[in-house]
């Protein structure tokens, strides 16, 4: 188990390794104890494949991989977590975040899917659910909604749409909600 | 579209099907697009998101207790183990202690759940081999009788909702451990009935031994877990590597494979069975008296401190993992599950490469999916 203590060992070691790596512990004040590292996105792959790599973390096995969106923050950002586990040495976990710098138009994060595949699935899902790019992703595509589908529905400020019309197959009950919906539309016909 | 630009690569025309989302071997609604050079795979995409609901946004929305009935709906088969994954994070999360008995009945309900969703992977294995029918339904007779035993533990058969942060609903009395022995001390009989009938047999011998076949290296890096991992012959189960709960206590093993092809998964889960058993038998025994519910535990209107916490248990299937984080409120701020399903999906392309159209479905049922849970 990784704590507080080593933490600071390891975010040393990273920037020896990595020059320029700018890293920050983000504490977590809940009884688990997990606090993370925070990592800049330019040097994230090259941080991935050092503890991956590096005999003494040799990180082989990156099991969760998941966004956050960060609404409430000004400004606001878009977060993607990597928990990191070592199959070999049995460690972790080691908890590694990638912030974005906003959450409109410079949302590109680099992918980790190269180093580790198991991200693969799990960050296009992410790109799906809450509209993080992932550079260099081998197939960035909606995994989850449909292909057509417009907007990132696990964000804090997704509207659930209420004009049910955009049902692959609207039926009787649905068209009657969208009616109710557009009453002057129908006024106008 | 898939077919015609692989076309110019192979000279010839290939065909490409679309399997599912409504077949048999997809085990729930899941779609493959395969491209085929005669009977060969040389494409595989997997098309998920049919059973999709946003079960993360809806448990965001709920209070951290009613998430626990959902949580059943993730893997539909193994409603027991979802909801360990998930009360275990929420007690990381806010620093709840587990009564000793509770631990045990934990256990015990678990190994339980393993119990069957092996027994019921093999019969669904044979019944994609083209044994219809009757390996199914002598596992499904095993099943039915565990799940007569949930259901009177729970009151539901599938959908249990039985655990609490800080222990467990209602108590199991002595009646039901009398009775869980004699269907714990009947499964190793029938186990071995199973496998006089089936390990040995030629057909699934030749259709699963050399099939699918998954080198460690590439299943830890593609975050394979649980059997998958352990038949391509990766020593990691999460039940010896954290400890969580109190496993450390029971002696098992950890059965491995050799070369990670269709034959190991099946072996690896045969074995974690005998192993289950073994775990069961000490549990149902040495069961302690005592409270099932941690007395300063809070159930309705629990506020965790804020912060955030990742658990995992060894399920089924493999690494089943929820990261809660807290806000201070009532709702989690972020709920996120890990299944293991869909991310042992990862590598499906690379198993099937260069396999025959027939064997992609062995490969898939060796994986051991359940749609509830890759969707979510």
């Amino acid at each position: 188990m990784i704590t507080m203590q080593t933490l600071p060992e390891i975010k040393v070691r990273l920037e020896n390794a990595v020059p320029g790596a700018r890293i920050e512990i983000v504490a977590n004040d809940s009884p688990a104890n997990q606090p993370s590292l925070l990592i800049d996105a330019e040097h994230g792959r090259a941080i991935a494949q050092f503890l991956r790599d590096d005999p003494e973390f040799k990180f082989d096995y990156a099991s969760n991989v998941t966004g956050i969106d960060w609404l409430g923050k000004t400004p606001g950002y878009l977060e993607a977590v990597y928990h990191l586990y070592s199959v070999a040495l049995r460690q972790g976990p080691l908890i590694l975040r990638l912030r974005t710098e906003n959450r409109s138009d410079k949302v590109t994060l680099p992918s980790l899917t190269p180093v580790w595949r198991s991200c693969e699935l799990q960050e296009r899902e992410i790109f799906d659910l809450y509209g993080i790019i992932f550079d260099e992703h081998p197939d960035l595509r909606r995994i989850l909604m449909w292909d057509g589908f417009v907007d990132h529905p696990m964000r804090k400020d997704y509207v659930e749409p209420d004009d049910y019309e955009y049902e692959p197959t609207p039926h009787d009950d649905v068209l009657e909600k969208a009616r109710l919906h557009y009453p002057a539309k129908e006024a106008a016909v | 579209m898939i077919a015609e630009c692989c076309k110019a690569e192979k000279g010839h025309d290939l065909l490409e099907v679309s399997m599912g989302p409504h077949h048999p071997s997809t085990h729930g609604v899941f779609r493959m697009d395969v491209v085929l050079d005669g009977e060969t795979v040389v494409k595989l995409k997997p098309v998920f998101g049919y059973l999709h609901r946003n079960h993360e946004k809806i448990a965001e929305k709920n209070s951290y207790l009613a998430s626990i009935p959902y949580t059943d709906r993730l893997d539909y088969i193994c409603s027991m183990t979802n909801n360990w994954a998930y009360v275990l994070t929420v007690e990381k999360l806010s620093g709840i202690s587990v009564p000793e008995r509770s631990e045990y009945i934990r256990i015990i309900v678990s190994e339980l759940t393993r119990l069957f969703n092996h027994t019921c992977l093999a019969g669904f294995l044979l019944q994609d081999m083209g044994a219809l029918g009757t390996p199914l339904m002598y596992a499904f007779r095993e099943r039915e009788k565990i799940l007569d035993l949930f259901e009177a533990l729970t009151g539901s058969r599938m959908m249990c909702n039985y655990m609490r942060f800080g222990g467990c609903r209602c108590d199991v009395s002595a009646d039901w451990i009398k009775q869980a022995s004699a269907v714990v001390d009947r499964y190793s009989p029938f186990l071995e009935e199973f496998e006089a009938l089936i390990t040995g047999n030629e057909i699934l011998r030749v259709r699963s031994q050399g099939v699918g076949i998954l080198s460690g290296d590439l299943a830890v890096n593609a975050g394979v877990t649980g059997p998958m991992l352990r038949a391509s012959g990766v020593n990691y189960d999460i039940r010896k590597v954290d400890n969580y709960g109190l496993y450390g206590r029971f002696e098992f093993r950890v059965p491995l494979g050799q070369t990670g092809d269709v034959f190991d998964r099946y072996m690896v889960r045969i074995l974690e069975m005998h192993e289950s058993i073994k775990i069961l038998k000490a549990a149902l025994l040495t069961i302690p008296a005592g409270p099932i519910m941690d007395p300063k535990a809070k159930l309705r209107n629990l506020r965790p401190k804020t912060g955030e916490a990742y658990g995992r248990i060894e399920g089924p299937k493999g690494e089943l993992g929820f990261y809660l984080i807290s806000d201070g409120t009532a709702n989690p701020y972020r709920y996120r599950v890990r299944p293991p399903s869909l991310v042992n999906l990862t590598i499906l392309e690379d198993m099937c490469l260069g396999q025959t159209i027939a064997d992609v479905v062995v490969i898939l049922g060796s994986v051991d999916i359940v749609l509830g849970e890759v969707d979510r």
